[in-house]
């Protein structure tokens, strides 16, 4: 009791945040049981009827769960293939680069996306492969193809979206290994020279192992949020056209709900997501608590 | 590496493998600056360029006939600068109360005094793992009476738990004996908070504040959502509405006019520069900040 007397006003300084996630966080989570109701806006919960899981159910055995899920999972995949390792060795050729001026240009130029807007990436994205006055389709009259509606075909939509992803990303997400590469013991390194080690053992041996930890922590985090793939700027490259590689289960959550005025169905949708969201996570700080004693948090 | 060159001179085969190394390497660095520039550096000269040039293709590599024409007509843009305002407006009121609110939360949690701490930290990192979603907070905003009010996106947005535990990191490396000092002289939590902490974290408030004001300046989705007044909107939400889906209505509909469509493309290339310029100006200052504030968050995770 003395204790918490002693410390009251440290709860002074919380009560802001307090009441803001209790607000703007865990109200929201209280809203959730939208998704056992056939919702309606106007009534509340109170005049709108409990109908249990039906609309899991109606989610669930609608062809959009299956496409929606496996686009998530697709989408995720693509971007571990490629915005996961591509940083890695963008990391080790920055600090491997004996030119300081081509490796801090490099560096500048590799980290100002991340600081460009969704919106102007998307919009540089969307006129960039803009058939008629795109600068992609120009390149590729030059060469004599034809014209390719990017925007419109399917089968485009990932690659796209992966390659503007990594373009916004990669030197941002480069930081953090540049960071550990600096870690790494110097000593190492003369010992390799001294054991006759060329420049290309010496990053197989010497930096990779030396980076390891620091890969292995990021990958598990990137699992954990695997599923919450970037529905805002996916929201602004797709088009009913893409939607069977594009759709994703937010997007569809939000369409539905925010536009079409289906809430319960849509939260159900958004539950969904959240649930494996939070399984992913759990699980991937219980992976790297096992593998590393490093807990994210 | 001294040390590494003088061995190097002294092996002459391996010193010629070597320099091969670096000179891919670098040829590598330049392929990749290039590669990573030129969207920008196509939007700048496409911006400048006549609009003629531009959508014939002539334009790749060097801007034909520069003018600044298109950028006096993205000037002409219904509400830019109003939106502009409202940008600034939702930038700097918003990061205020994102300092208030996160710097608040992060000194009480920072404290192993403070009864409770392992169960209000869980308190606030339960909602990275775990969040209701786009519609349950859309309707609380709406429940809330909030919607089209710039209230919501200044308050409804007032703490970003990321950053909050950043800041909690940083107040956790000020010294004890500070506050035991202070306490002994009689000070209080707010004293302490206000006169200590604050100024010896000066550093990490910048860094902080960068985070939230970058944030804050890029974001669309909610103020797409919460504000329906085109007197209201920030410059990223009219931005979508002039960039992407102008020009995907464009394309599927395909019946403008090749002039308007050709002035529009340069139009949109100088809002893009117009959007980009303010983050150009900071770029220096935020990448400093950044850097130091990653590598913070990396180490202390």
């Amino acid at each position: 009791m003395k204790r918490i007397a002693g410390c009251w006003p440290l709860y002074l300084f919380l009560l802001p945040g307090f009441v803001w996630y209790m607000m703007f966080c865990y109200r929201p989570m209280f809203g959730l049981r939208m998704a056992f109701y056939d919702y309606n806006i106007f009534r509340g919960f109170s005049g709108s009827r409990f109908v249990g899981l039906e609309n899991f159910r109606i989610y669930m055995s609608s062809p959009d769960f299956v496409r929606t899920l496996r686009n998530t999972l697709l989408i995720a995949l693509w971007q571990m293939a490629f915005c996961f390792p591509i940083p890695i060795v963008l990391a080790i050729m920055i600090t491997e680069m004996k030119s300081r001026t081509i490796s801090k240009m490099v560096q500048t130029v590799t980290f100002l996306p991340h600081f460009i807007s969704t919106v102007v990436v998307c919009g540089m994205v969307v006129n960039f492969l803009s058939p008629s006055t795109g600068i992609i389709n120009f390149f590729l009259r030059k060469i004599g193809h034809e014209p390719i509606y990017f925007m419109v075909y399917p089968q485009y939509f990932r690659p796209t979206y992966t390659m503007m992803t990594l373009w916004q990303t990669a030197g941002f997400n480069a930081v953090v290994y540049i960071a550990a590469l600096m870690g790494i013991d110097p000593h190492l390194y003369e010992a390799a020279i001294v054991d006759g080690a060329g420049r290309w053992c010496r990053i197989v041996h010497v930096t990779i192992p030396g980076i390891l930890p620091t890969v292995v922590t990021m990958f598990i985090m990137n699992i954990g949020k695997m599923v919450k793939v970037g529905y805002e700027s996916i929201l602004l490259l797709y088009e009913p056209s893409t939607y069977p590689t594009a759709d994703v289960i937010s997007t569809y959550s939000f369409r539905l709900g925010i536009q079409n005025g289906d809430y319960g169905v849509a939260t159900a949708a958004g539950l969904f997501e959240g649930v494996i969201a939070l399984i992913l996570v759990v699980a991937a700080n219980k992976l790297s608590k096992q593998l590393a004693d490093n807990a994210i948090w | 590496m001294a040390f590494e060159r003088k061995r190097n001179a002294g092996i002459n085969i391996r010193s010629r493998e070597e320099k091969l190394f670096d000179i891919c390497l670098n040829l590598v660095g330049i392929v990749i600056f290039l590669v990573v520039a030129y969207p920008i550096f196509y939007v700048l000269i496409a911006s400048i360029s006549r609009p003629l040039y531009v959508e014939s293709g002539d334009v790749m590599f060097l801007a034909i006939k520069p003018s600044l024409a298109s950028y006096r007509e993205a000037f002409r843009t219904p509400y830019l600068l109003t939106s502009l305002g409202n940008s600034l407006f939702y930038t700097i009121v918003g990061v205020m109360v994102n300092m208030l609110f996160t710097t608040l939360t992060a000194y009480a949690l920072s404290k192993p005094r403070l009864v409770g701490r392992k169960f209000l930290t869980l308190f606030t990192v339960f909602t990275m793992w775990f969040s209701a979603g786009i519609i349950p907070l859309y309707m609380t905003f709406r429940d809330l009476h909030l919607i089209n009010t710039r209230i919501a996106i200044v308050l409804g947005f007032a703490m970003n738990t990321y950053n909050m535990i950043i800041m909690k990191s940083f107040f956790e490396q000020v010294p004890t004996t500070l506050e035991e000092a202070a306490f002994i002289d009689g000070a209080s939590d707010w004293n302490i908070f206000a006169r200590i902490y604050l100024p010896l974290s000066r550093s990490a408030l910048a860094t902080v504040s960068l985070f939230y004001a970058v944030n804050r300046w890029n974001s669309y989705f909610w103020a797409m959502n919460l504000l329906t007044d085109d007197s209201k909107i920030p410059m990223q939400v009219l931005l979508k509405k002039l960039l992407v889906d102008r020009t995907k209505n464009e394309m599927e509909s395909a019946i403008l006019t090749a002039e308007s469509l050709s002035s529009q493309t340069t139009v949109i290339y100088a809002l893009i520069i117009i959007a980009i310029i303010p983050m150009a100006i900071c770029y220096p200052f935020v990448q400093k900040c950044f850097r130091s504030g990653l590598t913070i968050g990396a180490s202390k995770e």
